[in-house]
């Protein structure tokens, strides 16, 4: 037992006291290296936001070359909106889930609003923001700009606040107690407990977020409501030019640019962000496998970054251990006067009247020129867009669960395509449709049925990699003791290996539908050059009211599409991952 | 060492506390309850689980507001946590993601103290603690004695007059708990450390006997203090000592008097069966009448010598007791328990004759089974929600305690083949193979 022990103790000295032996203090190619990558990066950044605040006349933009050579660039003017979406991501998420996380009051709003807005598609209100940011900056290049960041935001920030909310929420006992006792102000709680404790789950979601995004920076980049054409200058733009001069050529450039751009951003950002992460995971054993970033390695061990670095991080630190306690009655748990009761029946009936007054602004402003035929050609196009996703969402899953749960319990094979499928869930698929409609075009085939598989182009690989996770994580006594039973294959789907996979499954599936129906806005309607190709359907009834700028009409459709998303959440999909949760825990 | 007149450091006047049941009505967890920590002491709270001993220490330490009642701190209205009140956490509750001496310089945070000082003041303690190396460790690559000694360091650090410690070496194997405790002692005796009383919750009895010099025993339902133990033996204290067992013994009399007396006469209002159940399985209560039947014990022993025997701890071994005092198959005296005939006969049977008797008992001695089966037979088809019968109990226990009630009756039942509970649907039902 004591020698045990012993042993214990000094194996993980020795893993301390590794810390501080290779870190070698001359000038190396490290240092080269990183300190390239960082002046490149200032460099590229500030170029690119110098061009978004330049001057924008809405009848004379600049065109969209399609010569490769132009590409770099706009790649480069696509990737600074995604990060830019992803600053306010975050700064959204800081405040948003805070105030729901801390205040009781604004949680029993905040928290539903958020649940609705998940719901809402995006593309579809995208006219309302587009004309909305250009009004707010007439003559300047930053109204379109920020439309176009404001429709990234919106397809990042929802999931990245539910995260940071959760984890408020569940934040556990002993730390929170610790906290308190060491009488922490709410901004040092903030940065050394919820924000650290919070930040596996928010960079997971960021991920996530950030795969989902480059879909719509694509698509909102070129929009056109009504008589406003716009075209940002970026890979979305070049692809809705390549489409309108039917150029196959510029679209396989296009699609080759941002494989590159995804990559490095993954390569970048990503790797090194979850490396980092790792320190933040709040199981106390040590990891089975320890996220590795050579970027992260390169920076970490570059001499000269640790000296220039030192005193931003000092100062950080500083800010972390800054007790603000005169400022921080936002962060701080409100202590309110008046007793609970009254103080919520207040509250309420002020949310209610909000919430009557909006409704009545709508019906007032939308009424006049709807009527009841419309709201019946609305529904039976949800009706159509519901059908094809349900179907979609089955026939994806036929085929992929099978192939995941061979993948992931190959782990050799596992390690090989799982990148592969997480990179495909990142590739904004509607860079592809053109290929598709191409071909749709040239065989003649019946729009109605072969648009269909574009809305889940994207999203399949969603249902795949969370498969594929699912089974490789699959414990391997279980399905040792199935083959030693000699369990027959049908019972061996059936009771050993679906169940297992079952919660990876219904997470995997619930981002595809959802995916389905944001897809659903730019896939049921597509062009190539003058030719145009209706499916039918919900996202093909936006998209034309979009282009025609009637705004009642759009309003109606995305309505109807909210209702139908998160009534299929709430009748479907929730129960089933409650009911996930609850088959497969073991105690 | 101290003497009753030195200065109170902290003062827990008449303090009662209500959690809120799930009909809105108070469900008492502490009730009057008077504790004065002086100058100069180890104050223990000893007690089982729903003692609501966690409580009272949260108290002392303002991170919960009691229902009613007082708390002063060297004499004044304690508000939420203080400047000199320090707490060791059970779970150690260190953060993962801050290395040990960051963990450590976070007990300082409240101060604004300058960085550099910040630094030499954790310095010191990890130093003075044993930690001396580890200070750019993660908590995760250290083992539960070393995390423990940095929720140490780390609660010393800022020099607290009154340190709570909330069954600091409960969650640590048997050795490294002991050079733990040896370590904090010789530290507190050699008066190496600022601090100037202690106030610390343990189940266990002999840890509470070699480090208090006072322990507090309470009681549950709601938690109250039975009564007052004075250790007035010298530091550092043998184990082996026969003043040392003398104590001991007297604490599990006190202890298991109480628990005769509250597993005995179902309490019940309206005439519905409220009795608590402790936590164990039924085959655990065969297994352990088995060896108490068997030499050395042949039907009797005292429970410090077959927890010892068995090692089993006191968390695991009363509920065992208790159990078998429930059904009948023993009986509890002062610190001894003593095998029933029916016990015996319990003991020496097999597997069939085994369920048959324990089946009789259950329906007998455990009115909550004798009541799910017989609203079972009444219903036309023979099941019942498990909501109806777990609100009847929460009425009268807290939440955790109903629901331990709850999955005992069911396991007892299970085994006995009395009835058959589904967790999918969440409802008994008869088994109709079975009479």
């Amino acid at each position: 037992m004591a020698a045990f022990l012993e042993a214990e103790e000094l194996e993980h000295h020795a893993e301390v006291s590794t810390g501080g032996i290779w870190r070698q203090h001359s000038f190396g190619w490290r240092d080269v290296v990183a300190t390239l990558l960082v002046l490149g990066a200032a460099i590229l950044l500030g170029s690119g936001t110098r061009q978004m605040v330049g001057p924008f006349v809405v009848g004379n933009q600049a065109d969209i070359s399609l010569s490769p050579a132009a590409l770099p660039l706009y790649t480069l003017r696509t990737v600074m909106r995604m990060l830019a979406a992803m600053a306010a991501s975050l700064l959204f998420t800081f405040t948003y889930a805070t105030a729901a996380g801390k205040s009781r009051r604004a949680e029993m709003v905040l928290i539903p609003i958020l649940d609705v807005l998940q719901s809402v598609p995006i593309l579809g209100y995208l006219s309302f923001t587009v004309a909305f940011f250009v009004a707010l900056f007439p003559g300047s290049t930053l109204g379109p700009e920020l439309a176009a960041i404001f429709a990234i935001f919106t397809s990042q920030a929802w999931n990245m606040a539910f995260s940071f909310y959760q984890s408020l929420r569940t934040i556990p006992t002993d730390l929170d107690e610790a906290s308190r006792s060491f009488r922490e102000t709410g901004w040092q709680r903030f940065w050394r407990l919820e924000v650290p404790f919070a930040m596996p789950g928010l960079i997971w979601n960021m991920m996530m977020s950030m795969s989902g995004g480059w879909f719509f920076v694509v698509a909102s980049e070129a929009i056109s409501v009504g008589d406003l054409q716009i075209a940002l200058p970026g890979v979305g733009s070049y692809v809705a030019k390549a489409i309108e001069q039917r150029d196959l050529a510029a679209i396989g450039w296009a699609i080759l640019a941002m494989t590159i751009a995804i990559l490095l951003y993954d390569q970048f950002l990503f790797r090194p962000m979850v490396a980092w992460a790792d320190k933040f995971r709040f199981e106390q054993t040590a990891a089975q496998v320890v996220p590795k970033s050579w970027v992260l390695e390169l920076f970490r061990r570059s001499t000269l970054l640790a000296i220039v670095g030192s005193p931003v991080g000092a100062v950080m630190r500083r800010g972390a251990r800054a007790r603000m306690s005169y400022a921080p009655r936002l962060f701080a748990i409100s202590g309110w006067s008046l007793p609970r009761s009254v103080g919520d029946g207040l509250w309420l009936a002020a949310v209610f009247a909000a919430l009557s007054y909006v409704a009545w602004a709508i019906v007032r402003y939308a009424g006049p020129s709807l009527s009841w035929s419309d709201v019946w050609t609305a529904a039976g196009n949800g009706a159509l867009t519901l059908a094809r996703v349900a179907i979609l969402v089955a026939l994806a899953s036929l085929i992929w669960v099978p192939i995941g749960v061979g993948v992931g319990l190959r782990p050799k094979l596992t390690a090989r395509v799982q990148p592969i499928s997480q990179f495909l869930a990142a590739f904004p698929a509607n860079l592809l449709f053109p290929i598709v409609v191409f071909l749709i075009v040239r065989f003649q085939l019946s729009p109605g049925i072969w648009l269909c598989p574009l809305l889940i182009l994207g999203t399949q690989w969603y249902i795949l990699f969370n498969v594929i996770a699912g089974a490789s994580a699959f414990p391997s006594d279980f399905r040792e003791a199935a083959a030693s039973f000699r369990v027959r294959p049908w019972r061996w789907w059936r009771e050993v290996m679906l169940p297992g996979i079952f919660p990876y499954y219904v997470t995997g599936a619930i981002t595809a539908s959802g995916g389905a129906w944001n897809a659903s806005i730019v896939a049921e309607t597509v062009s190539w050059g003058s030719t145009k190709l209706t499916a039918g359907g919900l996202g093909a009834y936006i998209a034309q009211m979009t282009v025609a700028g009637d705004y009642p009409r759009i309003a109606l459709g995305i309505a109807v599409m909210s209702l139908l998303v998160i009534s299929m959440n709430r009748l479907l999909w929730r129960p089933l991952y409650a009911y996930a949760e609850r088959r497969t825990r073991l105690d | 060492m101290f003497d009753a007149m030195s200065a109170p450091i902290i003062e827990l006047h008449h303090v009662s506390m209500n959690f809120t049941k799930p009909s809105g009505a108070p469900l008492p967890v502490l009730a009057n309850i008077d504790v004065t920590v002086r100058e100069g002491e180890i104050l223990g709270l000893l007690g089982r689980s729903g003692s609501g001993k966690s409580t009272l220490l949260r108290i002392a330490g303002g991170l919960i507001k009691p229902t009613a009642g007082t708390v002063l701190y060297r004499g004044g209205a304690l508000a939420g946590p203080a400047e000199g009140i320090s707490v060791v956490f059970q779970t150690f509750a260190l953060y993962p993601w801050l290395t040990v001496q960051e963990n450590v310089e976070l007990g300082l945070d409240a101060l604004g103290l300058p960085l550099d000082e910040a630094r030499r003041k954790a310095s010191s303690a990890i130093d003075l603690i044993g930690l001396d190396g580890f200070q750019s460790a993660y908590p995760r690559e250290l083992s539960g004695g070393m995390r423990q000694r940095v929720g140490f360091a780390r609660a010393l650090v800022s020099q607290p007059v009154l340190l709570l410690m909330d069954e600091p070496f409960s969650a640590l194997d048997v050795l490294t708990a002991e050079m733990l405790r040896t370590d904090f002692l010789d530290l507190w005796n050699g008066h190496q450390l600022p601090t100037k009383a202690v106030l610390m919750v343990t189940h266990n009895i002999e840890e509470a006997v070699q480090m208090c010099d006072r322990i507090l025993v309470l009681g549950a339902n709601p938690g109250h203090i039975i009564a007052e133990v004075k250790v007035p033996l010298v530091n550092p204290r043998n184990r082996l000592d026969p003043a040392f067992h003398a104590i001991v013994d007297q604490i599990y009399s006190i202890l298991t008097s109480r628990m005769a007396e509250a597993a005995s006469p179902p309490t019940s209002t309206q005439g519905k069966p409220v009795q608590q159940l402790p936590g164990v399985s039924a085959s655990r209560l065969g297994d352990f009448a088995e060896a108490l039947a068997a030499p050395p014990f042949d039907g009797r022993a005292e429970l410090p010598k077959i927890a010892q025997a068995l090692a089993l701890q006191l968390e695991q071994l009363f509920p065992i007791a208790a159990g078998l005092h429930i059904l009948e198959f023993a009986e509890l005296e002062g610190s001894s328990i003593k095998l029933s005939a029916a016990g015996r006969v319990f003991a020496a049977a097999d597997i069939e004759d085994r369920k048959r008797l324990f089946r009789e008992h259950l329906l007998r001695f455990v009115p909550l089974a004798a009541h799910i089966r017989q609203v079972l037979e009444e219903r036309d088809r023979h099941s019942a929600p498990r909501a109806r019968f777990e609100y009847e109990l929460e009425d009268h226990l807290p939440r955790r305690e109903a629901e331990k009630t709850m999955r005992a009756v069911i396991n007892w039942a299970r085994y006995a083949e009395l009835f058959q509970y589904d967790d999918r649907t969440r409802t008994f039902q008869l088994d109709r193979s079975t009479p």
